[in-house]
């Protein structure tokens, strides 16, 4: 065997293995290419032209001249409405989110804590209601919340009792923010449960060891350490509500239409695609905005328990 | 009074009993060790002891007093767990101040003791770190001084050493002694090696299936183990399937199939007739060419084989029956590593007053 053998092996290998970590990369790297900024590049392009006499866009480039316009910014920025669907939207994704943690918080801890065999039947329990269609998941919650149904008459004749007047619990915000939390339940529990099965029972027992009653060693211990659970969950929960508009569409009133609903409507409705584009150019950025905050608390709050 | 009394604890999961019928006093400022193979209850012996499981017959006493209706978070003692149990997302002054925290002492006086804990244990400087960023002999010492900072009755330690290396286990050891002897703390010790438990404790309990076998000195323990369990777990020895010809104040003569006649220190309630064993340590067995007739126990054989592990060699010596006996030799001697080869004539043989003879 040559001497130089063994000094040239390595750089081989080194570089093969260069090559295949090239060759991993790739296509999660195409992906990324092709799905998320090729079309983020078309949307922010198509924010700024011209919408086409009967929808779609206008050329780009007519008589010799482009047609790019700053229109749909000035637009969005002059009437107050949009602000206020992205305020009221941000505010139904986080009450939704909110309220999922309030809900899935305990059922996790129940799951994580129960025996071993157990465990995968009762989180099989926990997603079953995606084993049948989303809408009609969604409009079982109209009869159930409709006026004729158990739920109202009884709240209604409840009111009565006190003299207060029936609601309509049905196309409310209510019925809306019902609707989100039970739809994105599932995405809240996964994440908590997955963090709290995780967690040392010796750190529960030292914690007790060295003097801490029940709401002491839930506060000390497994509340900080399922942070990054919750976390994860609000990202999951948090998002798709943001841009979510069947729900508000089936379950709400008029009033009640999201930033999504407003998305759909430009496209499919008054056909403005740039006005849209611009739209949802807006949710992306403040998606994002949201996704660095959760991120950064995550981390300050992860850090330690790596 | 004891500071801690074990009366005739059980403990029984199904028809299996885990502790049976323990019972054990442990004296204010001893260092006692629970010393068994793994399997034989000494964990739950501490989890009793701690509160997180209970007798099913029998009672713990602190102080004279039964414990059994304070929760553990009420005991004044506290637990080392093997894994350290250091709380992740604290960092090592927050975790030694956890306990400080939960009894409400104010925050000055926590800083203080805090300080002065990790000063005891060598970590002032790592005050800010968090346990992942620590060495495993450094988790543990962050756990010794978290147990230790509000001074606590009694320390209970689950084979705190087990998880480090030999090197490392050595040094916590004499940490551990040193410590325990300034604070004058009780610990109670468990482990499932020797050497350990000897080098470390006042007292050793040593235990099996759920039993006490004996319970005394180290060097009782080592020299005068009550039965052949306790004979043969602590340290190496030779035994002896013997049967008792003459009971005297004075000696006791044994007989061993193919051996002859064992010339025995005496023990109290032996009687002629009685069967039994004999146990005769390596270092007390001599081994020569040819041993001078000073020995009341002599006998002739081969070299089978032997150790050297550097400071001693073990040889093991075959007699004309086929009985090997182990006989441990110092090489103190410059040079002279070795004094005998494989298949060597020796004699081996030991003095009227070494071994001794055990019931059962
Ligand atoms: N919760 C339990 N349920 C059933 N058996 C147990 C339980 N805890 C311990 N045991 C059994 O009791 C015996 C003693 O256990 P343990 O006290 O942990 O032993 P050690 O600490 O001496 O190794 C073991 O055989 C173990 O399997
Ligand atoms: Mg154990």
């Amino acid at each position: 065997m040559s001497p130089w053998a063994g000094r040239t092996m390595p750089g081989c290998f080194s570089m093969t293995r260069r090559f295949g970590r090239w060759l991993v990369g790739l296509p999660p790297t195409l992906f990324l290419l092709l799905f998320f900024v090729a079309p983020s590049l078309i949307m922010i392009v198509a924010s700024f032209r011209l919408a086409g006499e009967y929808g779609g866009l206008a050329p780009l480039v007519e008589h010799g001249r482009w047609q790019l316009t700053l229109e749909t910014y000035r637009f969005f920025f002059s009437d107050f409405i949009y602000v206020e669907i992205f305020i009221r939207s941000f505010s139904v994704a986080l009450a939704t989110t909110l309220i999922c943690v309030l809900l899935a918080y305990p059922l996790a801890w129940l799951i994580a804590r129960s025996p071993k065999k157990h465990q995968d039947l009762m989180v099989l329990l926990a997603v079953l209601p995606f084993a049948s269609n989303f809408l009609i998941r969604v409009y079982a919650w109209m009869i159930i919340l409709g006026p004729q149904a158990a739920v109202a008459r009884a709240l209604n004749s409840l009111l009565a009792m006190f003299g207060f007047e029936p609601v309509t619990l049905l196309f409310s915000p209510f019925a809306v923010l019902v609707g989100m939390v039970y739809v994105h339940l599932p995405f809240m529990i996964l994440p908590l449960y997955t963090n709290l099965a995780r967690h040392d029972p010796a750190l529960l027992d030292a914690a007790q060891d060295l003097g801490a009653n029940a709401w002491q060693r839930f506060w000390e211990v497994t509340w900080p350490l399922s942070l990054p659970g919750i976390y994860a969950g609000s990202v999951l929960v948090f998002i798709p509500v943001l841009g979510m508009f069947a729900i508000p569409d089936i379950l709400g009133g008029t009033g009640d239409i999201l930033i999504g609903n407003v998305i759909k409507e430009q496209f499919l409705g008054t056909r403005d695609w740039p006005f849209g584009a611009t739209l949802s150019l807006m949710l992306t950025l403040a998606v994002l905005a949201c996704a660095g905050l959760a991120a950064w608390l995550a981390r300050r709050g992860v850090g330690r328990h790596a | 009074m004891a500071l801690l009394e074990l009366r005739k604890l059980t403990r029984r999961f199904g028809d299996f009993s885990a502790v049976d019928n323990v019972s054990l006093s442990i004296e204010s400022g001893e260092f006692v060790t629970l010393l068994g193979p793994s399997g034989c209850g000494k964990t739950t012996i501490l989890r009793m002891i701690a509160g997180f499981d209970l007798p099913d017959v029998g009672q713990i006493l602190l102080d004279g007093s039964n414990i059994a209706d304070i929760p553990p978070e009420k005991r004044p003692l506290h637990t080392v767990f093997q894994s350290y149990a250091l709380f992740p997302h604290m960092t090592v002054a927050d975790n030694v101040a956890f306990p400080l925290r939960m009894a409400h002492f104010d925050k000055a006086a926590i800083a203080a003791k805090v300080h002065e804990a990790l000063e005891s244990v060598y970590l002032s400087d790592r005050a800010r770190a968090y346990p992942h960023e620590l060495s495993g002999g450094r988790k543990q010492r962050v756990a010794l001084a978290r147990s230790l900072v509000n001074r606590p009755r009694l320390l209970l330690l689950d084979e705190p050493l087990a998880a480090l290396d030999a090197k490392l286990r050595e040094e916590m050891q004499h940490e551990l002694i040193d410590l325990q002897r300034e604070i004058g703390i009780t610990f109670i010790f468990v482990t499932h090696a020797q050497d350990e438990a000897l080098a470390l404790s006042h007292r050793v309990a040593v235990m099996n299936r759920g039993r006490i076998e004996q319970y005394d000195e180290p060097s009782k323990i080592y020299g005068f183990p009550r039965n052949r369990f306790v004979a043969d777990f602590i340290g190496n020895t030779n035994l002896l399937e013997v049967a008792v010809t003459e009971a005297t104040p004075t000696h006791l003569r044994l007989a061993a199939a193919g051996l002859g006649d064992i010339v025995s220190p005496p023990r109290e309630g032996t009687r002629a007739g009685q069967k039994g064993w004999f146990s005769v340590r390596p270092e007390q067995v001599r081994i020569g060419g040819h041993l001078d007739g000073e020995l009341e126990n002599h006998y002739s054989g081969k070299v089978r084989s032997f150790i050297y592990v550097g400071d001693v060699t073990t040889y093991t010596v075959e007699l004309a029956d086929g009985t090997a006996i182990e006989a441990l030799l110092s090489n103190s001697a410059p040079g002279r590593a070795r004094f005998f080869e494989v298949g060597d004539d020796v004699a081996v043989g030991w003095p009227h007053d070494a071994g001794v003879f055990l019931h059962d």
